[in-house]
Order: C-alpha cells, then sequence, then structure tokens
C-alpha cells in the first residue's frame, strides 16, 4: 500500500549528481534557464567579492598579535608552566584511549582518531610563538601520535574487549582530575588549583565532563518522569521543569554563590566543579525532555512482546525501550550538546577562565592588544565552529551507522 | 483425558465503564489446539492476553500450570516463561538481529550461556525454515519470515503453552501459508495452543475445540465438526457465512 506513490519510473535526469559529468551537471543545475544563469553568476560574483575581502583582511590587515604572542594560554590559562606535563599526560591518556576505540569500533572511532591526530599534528608543527613554540611543547603534541596509533594497535587485537575500553575511559576520566588538581604540596603532583586552569582546557572540562554526567542523569529523569512511583514521578517533573523555566545564567549564579554561601568552609566545593555541576543539571533537564520524545515513540508492542518472553521491567528497559527511544533522538541531543558546549561560555559571570574569557583577559593585557578585539573574538568563534562542526558531523555519521529512520 | 494446564473461570475485565470480558470460561487440556474466532471487538485479544497477564482481569480466576495468575510478580514471571506469545504484527525488536532477537530471553531470563542459546536458537531456525537469516535485522525480512523468527523467539524460552493473536492477519496472502505450516507442524509436535485466528483450514487441520466470541461472552464451542457442520447459535451461523464466502 505504501508503494502506490512509488510506481513511476524515476525521469532519467534526476539520478544522483554523482553520475553524471560535472560539465554536464553544471549546465542542468546551474545554468537550465536564464534566470538560474543569472543567480548562479549573481551568487559567484559576491562570493568572490566576499570571500576576497575576508581573506585580504586575515592576511593582510588583521593583526594576529594577540592569538600568536603566546597561544598556550589559550590552550591552558595560568596553569603552572612547569607542570604542563600533567595536561600532556591527560592528553596522551586521552589519545591512546581513542587510538584503541578506534581498534576496536572501526568507524566513526576511526574518523575522531584520525582527526584528533590531523589537529594534534597541527598544533605540533604550526610556526608559533611563545612557549607553545617550544620544542618540549611540540613534542608534548606530536608524542600523540604514536600513541594513538599504538592504541589502534592494542585495540585490534582479539582479548581487548569492548568492555575493557570503556573501563579505560571510566577510570581515565576519573583519573585525570586528580593527576591535574595534584595530591597536595611535597608530593609528586603538587597542588595546582582550579583558579589557574584556563583556555580550552578548562572549556573542553565543563563540556565533556557536562555531557558525560548530563547524559545517565538527563535519562533517568526521563525514566523518572514515567515511573510509576508518584515520588520519583513528582520528583522528576519538578526537577525538570524547574530547571527548564530559569535560565543558565541563573543556574550557574545560584550554583556558584548560593552553594559557596551555604556550605560550611571545610565542604566547600571546587568552584568549577560548582559550574560543572550547574551545567550538568541545566543540561540534563532538557536531555531529559529529548529522551522523552523518544521514550514516547516506542511501540507499546515492544513492551509487550519483551514481557510476554518474561524480561522484567528492567530489563525491558535497558534492552528493549532505551536503545530504541536513543537511537530515535540522537540528533536532538546531540544537538543539546553542541549548546552545552558553547554554552560553557556562560562561566565567564563566574569568573572561570575558559575560552572566551582568556581572550578578554588577554585583550586588556596589553594597551597595544586594546583595538583587537575582533581578531581575537574571531579566532575563539572559529575554535568553537570547529569543534561544534565536528561533534554534528559525529552525530549524522552516528544516525547512518545507526540506521535511524530505517525501519 | 482431564489434564487441565489452562483453567478459566467466569473472567470479567473493564477498560474504564466499558467491559471487554463478561465471564469467560475456557478448560485447556495438555496437548489441546483451541480456536478462537469472532468478530471485531468481541475481546478475543483481551482474553488471550489475560493469561500471560498481558492485561490484568478484574474478576474470576485464571489458573496456569498450576499457578494463579495475581498480582504477586514471582508469580507472574514464572507463568510468562512458560508461555510464549506471538502477535500479530510480529513485535520483534528493529534494533537487534534475527539472532539476538531470539536468545535475548534465554540468556537474560533462563540464564543460559550466550553459546547455549544460539546454539537452540540456529535449530529452531531451522525448525521455522529460516536458518539463512540469523544475522539480518527484522526490517531486512518479509512479514512471513518475521512472524515464523517471532515463533522462533517464543520457542526459544521452551514453553509450555503458545498463544497466538492473529498471527497471520496482516500477512500477504502468499506469506499466510509459510506461517500456517509452521504452527501446524507445531500444533501435531503436541504444543499446547490457543489461537486467535480467521483461518478455518488451520482449524480443521488440527484444531481440538473451537470457542466462538461475540461482545466479551462465548457464544459457542465445540469441535471443528460440530462448529463447521452443524452451528447452534444464530450468531454463530451467520458470523461464518460471512467469513466463509469472503
Ligand atoms: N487498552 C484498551 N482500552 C480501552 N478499550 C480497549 C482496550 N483494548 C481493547 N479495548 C476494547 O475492548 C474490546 C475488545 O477488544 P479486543 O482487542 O479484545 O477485540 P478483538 O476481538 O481482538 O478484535 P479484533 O478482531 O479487531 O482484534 C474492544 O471494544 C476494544 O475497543
Ligand atoms: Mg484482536
Amino acid at each position: 500500500m505504501t508503494d502506490a506513490g512509488n510506481t513511476q519510473p524515476a525521469p532519467a535526469d534526476i539520478r544522483p549528481p554523482s553520475q553524471l559529468k560535472p560539465i554536464v551537471w553544471v549546465q542542468r543545475n546551474l545554468f537550465n534557464n536564464w534566470f538560474n544563469s543569472v543567480l548562479t553568476v549573481l551568487a559567484l560574483g559576491s562570493i568572490y567579492f566576499i570571500g576576497r575581502a575576508v581573506l585580504e583582511w586575515a592576511f593582510f590587515t588583521a593583526d594576529w598579535r594577540p592569538v600568536t604572542h603566546n597561544p598556550i594560554l589559550y590552550l591552558v590559562g595560568q596553569y603552572p608552566r612547569d607542570q604542563l606535563w600533567r595536561v600532556g599526560a591527560s592528553l596522551l591518556l586521552v589519545s591512546f584511549l581513542t587510538g584503541m576505540s578506534w581498534g576496536k569500533w572501526k568507524g566513526i572511532m576511526r574518523s575522531f582518531a584520525l582527526l584528533l591526530g590531523i589537529g594534534l599534528a597541527i598544533l605540533g608543527i604550526i610556526p608559533a610563538g611563545g612557549q607553545l613554540g617550544s620544542l618540549a611543547v611540540r613534542i608534548f603534541f606530536l608524542i600523540n601520535l604514536p600513541a594513538i596509533y599504538l592504541g589502534y594497535l592494542l585495540g585490534s587485537r582479539k582479548f581487548v574487549t569492548g568492555g575493557l575500553v570503556l573501563a579505560g575511559w571510566l577510570l581515565s576520566f576519573s583519573l585525570i582530575p586528580f593527576l591535574l588538581r595534584g595530591t597536595g604540596e611535597g608530593t609528586m603532583l603538587p597542588t595546582v588549583e582550579t583558579s589557574m586552569w584556563g583556555g580550552l582546557l578548562v572549556t573542553l572540562i565543563l563540556a565533556v565532563g557536562g555531557i558525560l554526567l548530563s547524559f545517565p542523569l538527563g535519562v533517568l529523569l526521563a525514566l523518572g518522569r514515567r515511573s510509576s512511583l508518584p515520588v520519583i514521578k513528582l520528583f522528576s517533573i519538578g526537577f525538570i521543569e524547574g530547571i527548564r523555566g530559569v535560565p543558565l545564567v541563573t543556574i550557574l549564579f545560584m550554583s556558584s554563590i548560593i552553594l559557596a554561601l551555604f556550605l560550611p568552609p571545610e565542604l566547600r566545593i571546587d568552584r568549577l566543579v560548582r559550574a560543572l555541576i550547574g551545567m550538568t543539571i541545566f543540561s540534563a533537564a532538557y536531555t531529559a525532555e529529548n529522551v522523552r520524545g523518544g521514550l514516547q515513540a516506542v511501540p507499546a508492542g515492544q513492551i509487550e512482546a519483551a514481557k510476554a518472553v518474561g524480561l522484567n521491567n528492567f530489563q525491558t528497559t535497558l534492552f528493549i525501550v532505551l536503545p530504541q527511544a536513543l537511537r530515535a533522538v540522537i540528533p536532538a541531543i546531540v544537538g543539546q550538546f553542541i549548546s552545552l558546549f558553547k554554552d560553557t561560555t556562560l562561566v565567564i559571570i563566574v569568573a572561570i577562565n575558559e575560552l572566551l574569557n582568556i581572550g578578554k583577559s588577554i585583550l586588556q593585557s596589553d594597551v597595544e592588544f586594546l583595538q583587537l578585539q575582533f581578531e581575537v573574538f574571531i579566532f575563539v568563534a572559529a575554535v568553537f565552529w570547529v569543534l561544534s562542526y565536528l561533534m554534528s558531523f559525529a552525530s549524522r555519521r552516528l544516525e547512518t551507522a545507526l540506521g535511524v529512520g530505517e525501519r | 483425558m482431564s489434564d487441565p494446564i489452562i483453567i478459566c473461570r467466569d473472567v470479567e475485565k473493564w477498560f474504564g465503564d466499558f467491559q471487554a470480558l463478561k465471564g469467560i470460561n475456557m478448560e485447556v487440556n495438555k496437548g489441546e489446539v483451541i480456536v478462537i474466532f469472532g468478530p471485531s471487538g468481541s475481546g478475543k485479544s483481551t482474553f488471550i492476553r489475560t493469561i500471560n497477564r498481558i492485561e490484568v482481569h478484574q474478576r474470576g480466576q485464571i489458573i496456569v500450570d498450576g499457578m494463579e495468575l495475581t498480582h504477586d510478580v514471582r508469580n507472574i514471571a514464572a507463568i510468562r516463561s512458560e508461555i510464549g506469545m506471538v502477535f500479530q504484527l510480529f513485535n520483534l525488536f528493529p534494533h537487534l538481529s534475527v539472532l539476538q532477537n531470539i536468545t535475548l530471553a534465554p540468556i537474560w531470563v533462563r540464564k543460559w550461556s550466550k553459546d547455549e542459546a544460539e546454539e537452540i536458537a540456529q535449530q529452531l531456525l531451522e525448525r521455522v525454515g529460516i536458518p539463512e537469516q540469523a544475522y539480518k535485522f527484522p526490517g531486512q525480512l518479509s512479514g512471513g519470515q518475521q512472524q515464523r523468527v517471532a515463533i522462533a523467539r517464543a520457542l526459544a524460552m521452551q514453553p509450555k503453552i503458545m498463544l497466538f493473536d492473529e498471527p497471520t492477519s496482516a500477512l500477504d496472502p502468499e506469506m499466510i501459508k509459510e506461517v500456517l505450516d509452521v504452527m501446524i507442524e507445531l500444533a501435531q509436535s503436541g504444543m499446547t495452543m490457543i489461537v486467535v485466528t480467521h483461518e478455518m483450514s488451520f482449524a480443521r487441520a488440527v484444531a481440538d475445540r473451537m470457542f466462538f466470541f461475540d461482545e466479551g461472552l462465548v457464544v459457542e464451542t465445540g469441535t471443528p465438526d460440530d462448529i463447521f457442520k452443524n452451528p447452534q447459535e444464530d450468531r454463530t451461523k451467520l458470523f461464518l457465512s460471512q467469513i466463509l464466502t469472503t
């Protein structure tokens, strides 16, 4: 019955463009009548002039000194330079595990590993001033390439199970905060207060931490909202609706200031952690609503079939309902994560030196830089754009891999 | 003769104000094949779904293999693992391969090892005639093949009883036979079956008794011979004349 609309044979000239010769494709699609031809010429003209103006500005007019003067500030902020190896070691762990995931799961992990490798290779060889140009820092970056490859070799081995790789990730993510923060004076890892951390390091900690924590929390809240236990249901609804009704800035203020006011000094939670808590609960509420949409899309027959074969409620949720629900809402959830990533800039208001704030303080650090706001903001925006784009690229790859939209 | 494995006494069920089952009585012996038929909305699906408690009955008693269906969770789990069910729309798990569809419950409910479960799954796929489809996904199979996977999935739990709710009515005509053949083989192997269907060829071939449902009641019951050759009730005659001519 659904075939009715498809019975006519497709006309010959709407074959996918990839099957046509380029010249034919151009003729058919860009110059097929006078109106389209005019539009094509106008569009090409504007692209040319705008592109030329942008390139001219970027290469001749713009003064990139605030970016190139000391680029390492954008990466780690004020993290003590003699302790930078700890950031390097954390990065090395991530590279190694990314390589292992590539070896284990191939597919999208391969793209991730390659992109990470390319990114780090560029950072390693790019001509740069300040400490970023130093040999030691270059080695820190370049050493990740063999680490990725080593991880790949290990991950391809039979005895390395998916569970093992996941455990590796989990372990690293719990280890890295200690590595960066340190274990106290006089130990091998002297304490580096989080107020010294900054730049991309902090942006990534907030984004990755926020995503990893808010996802499970959001899923639990979505399930809680459908629970038959009134207490859990009410709590979930209250949490979700309460958080969604408040701007993120307010939540960040509250988690930063109110938590600090009410907790006794010895229980004081670190400032960065408070910001992370704020981001997490905010994102969790939105994730929960997205997941709820997915839960509603799972047909009742699926749950009946699961019960009929004898699965209990927990197994039914874990094996039947959640996989289908999450798969249906990957685009929405990734969209939510991209917002979260960009929203990390809002922690400026609680004086955390994430990437954008570093840019601002560099502008103020030197009278010569004061006029160069545009360059700095363009640079920061470009970094955000590249990373956000990678996320949406990953989402699309994931959708195809999981066959979203197919039945 | 009398060794009932399912006993239903005065089973009643409401959906809000609407009474879908108005006191159903049925005893099914081990190895018996029961066919339930009747007009749309007469409560056939609702009734067989109360037997594995996908629907909860509000009055009367249902006793399966000596266990009464109550709110006791352990009873429900035990009874569900003894009853297999096949649905009109297959309800296969679309995100799992055919093999995973079949082995999921044996692994997690029966606690079999993965190897053991897969071996049995492969045997069942052979039994239903599609051994070569183990690694496909449900969406890649025809309706008839999907329904046979669904039968294999139910059989993997080694149930004592199989329930079928219009297993062929969503299928194209040329696929009905391949599913009915599997069901007939199952009936002949001695499985206790309750089948909601309007496939009268199936009823003639293997049914021991037939139940005619209308408006939440059993209007008439008897052997296929009684029902086809000598129906007692006017409603049965009318309904049979409608489905046998179309
Ligand atoms: N979840 C429900 N909520 C409310 N009413 C329901 C529900 N399920 C079934 N009913 C009603 O109960 C009656 C019996 O439904 P049931 O599905 O058992 O009929 P059936 O005999 O299987 O019909 P069909 O041949 O169309 O499958 C119908 O009137 C139906 O509208
Ligand atoms: Mg029905």
